[in-house]
């Protein structure tokens, strides 16, 4: 039973970090066919926001209101990522549309770089982040169980964006002319949606939420310029078994892949357990290999 | 005549002399070339078979695989484990004993004979293309969606490596094999031998990639990667089209990785992972896909530069390397290849319209 609590909980705890990274992307991917390699360094750039902002708030800021520090961060990770996100689709992705494969390659060049230029600015070796004094310690539900508050704070937070995801593709304006874009680009700008803005638009939200996804991984442990690259494929599966233009494919997705993954590696070991997720997402594309959740659509290329 | 036949396209009679003459001279490169400088060229040649094998299926098939570290990776293992078996004569190869492994694992056996590790080298990579390429492929999973596999198989497949050291050396690979066949990998006359080893392989991964995209099986090929659902109403099956060249793709792959670990005398995990593997769609593009000449001309280029780079201003490589992607997608999709011809045409263009127009003045 313990045994069992325990599991849940762990898998959660991956699959909400899977989903906070995999949300950017399949709402990239799901509106512009854009595959953004670089997402990884998004990632990257909003745990540094967090390193430098901590670094700020012990520098100017009195020692009493050292905790609420990881707030501000939240802010400024996603601002920081989001402003890059749309720096980056304004420069280089735009020309780049209808060309999936080589916007992959393209932003896997840009995320080179990010990585190169971290490395310059914060060097190569990992840093460590401070974690606030109230997400330390645990919630203790049985004697031998005790769920780290960290976790369950990484979790709370993603079912909040997840939240305002939800409101905001399906509640506002905006919301709405993003989901006519992806349904049929050009029916929805000969009905006179700017889709050269609302793709702008996406494509920081994607990014911004990256950034919040990497403040996050600050909680977890040190941080370091190729951070990004750990998760960015497990994330990429998500998208590719949850299928895009749906937000609900996206959160199985990364139930399953979360879930599957630390149950395989309890019971076997690390590396086998990835490759039985990977197999066992093979044989899933056999019978949906549009992912669990696909746009219905009648055009044939 | 030759020629023709074995590019299957008539070309121009300066093209052919081209060719002749950058024959001639790639056979007379150990005459004029230090052994560490051949050693290299060697090395480039060998990754350019597999950039032919890349191309093959990404130029013509419109197959994007960032999972060919994984095939490269096969062979060169396979390679490897007979030369380390070899070297290791009748006791355990090194690793394995430290790691407290009793006797030796099944499926090392094979790799005693160096005709049986030859032939398992391209045969396994080949068989797993052909598998994930089955499964695939069958279900209209293309675009995308495939690249994203490949890539995780990558990942696993390291992860893999890595986790199972007592089997295949883990982060440290396989290292520490003086000789083949009694021939030491040092000497300069063996150097030579494999440069021309490597050199005929190349030229056979040409040969044979050419003929496939002038067959029809290559046009089918072409076709699909143009219009997928139009080859299939013409009554096609794309998906055995592209399966069978991903398959050649693959075995090619490790073809280049069995020359390569000859050249290096090291395999591991980190020359298999996902970097590797997406630089070598690099070496492709820089050429200019869909032309196959272009992925040697990419691949020799492009490393003779990480070589030089990397030595003078290590930290540098992977700043150049991201901007390099950057320039060639955005600026040059057709790469170096695509460059010249333009400047080729325009150039005869101009000299045409001279032409032209002093025949109108005369």
């Amino acid at each position: 039973m313990e045994m069992t609590i325990l599991q849940v909980f762990n898998g959660l705890s991956v699959s909400s970090i899977l989903l906070l990274i995999a949300l950017g992307l399949a709402v990239t991917f799901g509106l512009m066919n854009v595959i953004n390699m670089a997402h990884g360094e998004l990632i990257m750039i909003g745990a540094y926001s967090t390193y430098v902002t901590q670094g700020l708030f012990t520098a100017y800021m009195p020692k009493s209101w050292f905790d609420t520090y990881f707030i501000a961060a939240l802010l400024v990770s996603f601002v920081v990522a989001a402003l890059i996100g749309w720096l980056l689709e304004m420069i280089l992705i735009r020309h780049l549309y209808g060309r999936p494969l080589d916007s992959l390659l393209a932003t896997w060049g840009v995320g080179m770089m990010l990585q190169q230029i971290a490395r310059f600015i914060f060097g190569a070796p990992n840093v460590a982040v401070t974690s606030p004094s109230w997400l330390n310690g645990g919630l203790a539900i049985t004697s031998s169980i005790v769920l780290p508050y960290k976790r369950l704070f990484i979790i709370v937070l993603v079912a909040l964006v997840l939240t305002a995801m939800y409101l905001y593709i399906y509640r506002t304006v905006q919301g709405r002319r993003m989901r006519a874009v992806m349904q049929n680009r050009n029916m929805a700008g000969c009905l006179g949606i700017s889709t050269r803005r609302v793709d702008g638009l996406t494509f920081a939200i994607g990014s911004g939420i990256a950034g919040i996804a990497g403040c996050a991984l600050t909680l977890l442990g040190p941080i370091g310029p190729s951070i990004g690259t750990y998760y960015i494929v497990d994330a990429f599966m998500v998208v590719v078994l949850g299928g895009v233009g749906k937000l609900i494919g996206t959160v199985a997705g990364a139930l399953g892949i979360g879930m599957f993954n630390t149950l395989f590696e309890t019971y076997t070991s690390a590396s086998i357990g990835k490759v039985l997720v990977f197999a066992l997402i093979v044989a899933f594309l056999q019978w949906k290999p549009r992912g669990l959740v696909a746009l219905r659509t009648r055009s044939l290329d | 005549m030759v020629l023709k036949w074995l590019t299957g396209n008539p070309g121009s009679r300066t093209k052919r002399i081209l060719w002749s003459v950058l024959l001639l001279l790639m056979c007379m490169a150990p005459l004029f070339m230090t052994p560490f400088r051949l050693g290299l060229l060697t090395k480039f040649l060998a990754l350019a078979i597999l950039a032919v094998g890349l191309d093959l299926i990404w130029g013509y098939g419109g197959i994007l695989s960032l999972g060919h570290g994984v095939f490269f990776g096969l062979g060169a293992y396979a390679m490897a484990m007979y030369l380390k078996l070899e070297a290791s004569g009748t006791s355990l190869p090194d690793f394995m004993s430290w790691s407290g492994v009793e006797g030796l694992p099944w499926f090392w056996e094979p790799f005693r004979s160096f005709p049986a590790a030859l032939i398992l080298g391209m045969l396994l990579p080949a068989l797993l293309a052909l598998i994930l390429g089955f499964f695939t492929f069958r279900n209209r999973i293309v675009g995308v969606y495939f690249t994203i596999l490949t890539q995780a198989l990558v990942m696993i497949v390291v992860t893999l490596f890595v986790g199972k050291q007592e089997w295949t050396g883990g982060t440290n690979g396989l290292t520490g094999y003086p000789s083949i066949l009694g021939f030491n990998l040092n000497t300069p006359s063996t150097k030579i031998g494999l440069y021309f080893i490597t050199l005929a392989a190349l030229a056979g991964a040409y040969v044979l990639c050419r003929r496939i995209v002038s067959s029809r099986v290559g046009q089918v090929l072409e076709a699909s990667r143009d219009g997928e659902n139009r080859v299939r109403f013409l009554g096609f099956d794309p998906s055995r089209y592209k399966t069978f060249a991903f398959a050649v793709s693959g075995g090619l792959a490790g073809l280049a990785g069995m020359l390569f670990v000859l050249q290096v005398g090291i395999i591991s995990p980190s020359m298999m992972g996902i970097v590797p593997s997406i630089e070598m769609v690099l070496w492709v593009a820089l050429g200019g896909r869909g032309t196959l000449i272009g992925a040697i001309i990419g691949t020799v280029l492009l490393n003779s530069a990480k070589t030089g780079i990397s030595e003078a201003y290590p930290e540098g490589w992977l700043l150049v390397l991201g901007a390099l992607f950057v320039i060639v997608v955005v600026l040059m999709p057709k790469g170096l290849v695509g460059v010249w011809s333009k400047v080729v045409s325009s150039l005869s263009r101009r000299g045409g319209t001279v032409h032209a127009a002093v025949r109108k003045e005369g």
